[in-house]
């Protein structure tokens, strides 16, 4: 089996995003979690680099590890959630998730070779140009990027919907006083 | 649009305001190397003066002791031959002395005074303790002809009955009577 | 392998240069930065150690290094100590792509100034700019202190909302050179800087940077007068040294960014590339400073309401401006 370097750093990370990932789902301390949780996205994106794709692995980053877990660290900041204690891992639970898991690996492992037989080459390192990346979304997936904009849209003036009826209440609740 | 005229104005204004200060120039004194002449009633090292006849002034009464709010002088009195009071010892920890002046304005003699002079800083403490011999100065300080003695109304070796400022020739009552 | 090894060597080199360049700007930039405040406030500032207080700097250094390192009981160790390494460590990672200079040709190699030619190198600058939240957050969390607390919460919410004002505007940026990649940025002022093109996204760029960097007016997290000074109120010794270095850092690589997106990046007549960068650093660190000694602080309400309602719309109505006349030419 000839290992490349590529090879040998795919291991690497992979090996680093299953042990972060496996020690956020278990930590007690939600602050801890939400860090393991990072790092995890952070190989993540060391993934997609490796892998040629240096646009997703930035937008992973920017996303994932600076946006959307700042905004998780943020709430549990805020809120300062009680450590859960009786949310204990038995046996019965973890063989379940693990078979769970690893039913879902084969599926989706067979799929994959059954689609492309290919992929059981090791791999080559590939490089994709932003410019590359954004053509084959906008030209190929373009309805795919408006339906999901569409949505976030519509997330958006859900949100302003929702601060809003609160602030009415609020406004409500201090008229008779 | 009025609103962003002011905006606009008033950011200008701010920073031209500032911009101009570097043309100023430091308004600063460098410390060690000029060092401004204080006021002669500046608060800082406190002395003991002497009278304008060159006797000290001090007369041990304790009144500065007692007003100081950190009791940070103290003293022994004693007296002398001709009956003078003096303080046999004299002691200011100017550790503690937080130059509030408040004993000079107790002291009934002009005797105890501060002085501009504030450089005594010492890394060992025990040498902010300062004896009657560190306070004492030959000078009248800022009270330049002020003699407690003058005043007194009380005689002693130096100056009889009758010899006080603003004080008539004693009389004899013997001579007066009706 | 030789060759891979000659490689290994210049970029180990040019990694080396930058670092110790940044670093020892940094140090000057807070004796620049306390001596012009000085001025500004006709004081004449730090003068002792050296002459001009050259050495003022390395006396400094010298103090933290030698100070102790305190940490409060309830603070949470490993994440105590690692947070001022996130703030410094992303900060001095964002030269990895900032070019200093054309390629130079030596020996019949071509040997680009700049450390690494991302094609996507505005992205991950952001990426960075975004995980320098992180040091910012755990620290105040970590501390186990309220007035730490309070400075880490505003700092997220500072920096997340001025984190969107920055990417929107560089956008027509982007758009003008056609190119994420900061060489090509540079490239496409060869012409004329972006700034005189793009006059409002400058604005607003260096309006968000500023908020980015934490500075004076936007200074909410570390506010002195309520907060003690924010999330390092418990950092001491070089631990606070390290956030301090950091936001200097982050200061020079604000200061790189706006001269390679606007102002031309190394390109300008008669000097070398990587002085004309330093040039420029040091002009808008100099307008940062100078902005520093006239605003005072904002309130919390009005920092919201600058990036959301005007900063934030202003970018986007300048993205689609930039494109209607793009398409127009």
């Amino acid at each position: 089996m000839d290992m490349t370097v590529y090879a040998v750093f795919f291991y690497i990370i992979a090996a680093l995003i299953i042990v972060s990932a496996g020690m956020a789902i278990t930590r007690k301390h939600m602050v801890h979690a939400v860090l393991y949780l990072v790092v995890s996205f952070l190989a993540t994106a060391l993934l997609f680099y490796l892998l040629g794709a240096p646009l997703l692995a930035v937008f992973q980053v920017i996303i994932y590890a600076g946006a959307i877990m700042v905004l998780f660290l943020f709430i549990v900041m805020m809120i300062r959630p009680a450590p859960a204690g009786e949310r204990s891992l038995t046996a019965g639970r973890l063989a379940a998730a693990f078979g769970v898991c690893g039913i879902y690996v084969a599926a989706a492992l067979v799929l994959a070779f059954m689609a492309a037989p290919e992929a059981g080459r090791p791999m080559a390192a590939a490089a994709a140009s932003p410019f590359a990346f954004g053509f084959y979304l906008f030209d190929r997936h373009w309805l795919a990027v408006e339906m999901v904009s569409l949505l976030l849209l519509v997330a958006l003036i859900g949100a302003l919907h929702l601060g809003r009826a609160g602030r009415r209440n609020q406004s409500e609740r201090k008229e008779p006083l | 649009m009025r609103k962003w005229v002011w905006i606009v104005h008033s950011l200008c204004t701010g920073f031209y305001t500032t911009l101009k200060h570097i043309f100023r120039g430091p308004a600063t004194e460098l410390y060690p190397e000029y060092k401004r002449p204080l006021p002669a009633r500046s608060r800082a090292r406190i002395i003991l003066t002497a009278d304008p006849d060159g006797r000290e002034r001090c007369v041990a009464c304790y009144l500065c002791s007692a007003a100081c709010p950190v009791d940070c002088i103290s003293m022994q009195a004693a007296e002398n031959q001709q009956g003078r009071r003096y303080a046999a010892w004299f002691r200011i920890n100017f550790g503690r002395c937080i130059y509030c002046g408040l004993c000079e304005e107790a002291c009934p003699t002009s005797a105890i005074q501060l002085t501009p002079s504030f450089e005594h800083a010492d890394r060992d403490i025990m040498k902010m303790v300062a004896e009657k011999a560190d306070l004492q100065v030959n000078h009248c300080g800022k009270d330049g002809n002020y003699n407690f003695y003058d005043h007194a109304g009380v005689a002693d070796a130096f100056r009889p009955k009758g010899g006080h400022a603003n004080e008539a020739p004693p009389v004899n009552v013997r001579t007066n009577m009706p | 392998m030789g060759l891979w090894l000659t490689g290994y060597a210049i970029l180990m080199f040019k990694i080396g240069v930058i670092l110790t360049g940044v670093l020892l700007l940094a140090a000057y930039l807070v004796l620049l930065e306390r001596k012009l405040l000085g001025r500004f406030q006709a004081r004449i500032g730090p003068n002792r150690a050296g002459i001009f207080g050259l050495l003022q700097p390395i006396a400094d250094g010298i103090k933290l290094l030698a100070k102790e390192d305190v940490m409060p009981r309830g603070a949470h160790r490993r994440i105590f100590l690692f947070a001022p390494a996130v703030v410094t460590g992303t900060a001095l990672l964002t030269f990895a792509v900032v070019p200093m200079g054309p390629d130079l040709h030596l020996g019949g190699r071509k040997i680009p100034m700049v450390v690494t030619d991302m094609n996507v190198g505005l992205l991950y600058v952001f990426a960075m700019a975004s995980l320098s939240v992180y040091g910012v957050v755990l620290g105040g969390w970590a501390s186990d202190s309220k007035y730490a607390m309070l400075g880490s919460i505003r700092g997220a919410a500072q920096m997340i909302s001025y984190e969107l004002a920055l990417g929107l505007s560089i956008v027509p940026v982007v758009m003008l050179a056609g190119s994420l990649s900061l060489v090509d940025i540079v490239q496409a002022q060869a012409g004329r800087p972006f700034v005189l093109v793009q006059p409002l996204a400058f604005v607003i760029f260096f309006v968000s940077a500023m908020a980015e960097s934490k500075r004076i007016p936007f200074d909410l997290p570390e506010a002195e007068a309520e907060l003690g000074s924010g999330y390092h109120t418990e950092y001491s010794g070089m631990r606070f040294g390290m956030f301090f270095l950091g936001e200097y850092v982050q200061i020079q690589v604000l200061g790189a960014l706006t001269a390679v997106f606007f102002l031309g990046g190394w390109r300008g007549p008669f000097l070398p590339g990587p002085l004309w960068l330093l040039a420029k650093i040091v002009l808008v660190v100099t307008a940062m400073i100078w902005i520093r000694a006239t605003l005072p602080r904002f309130r919390y309400d009005q920092l919201m309401d600058l990036g959301w309602k005007f900063l934030i719309p202003a970018a986007l109505i300048n993205i689609v401006i930039t494109g209607f006349v793009m398409v127009g030419i």
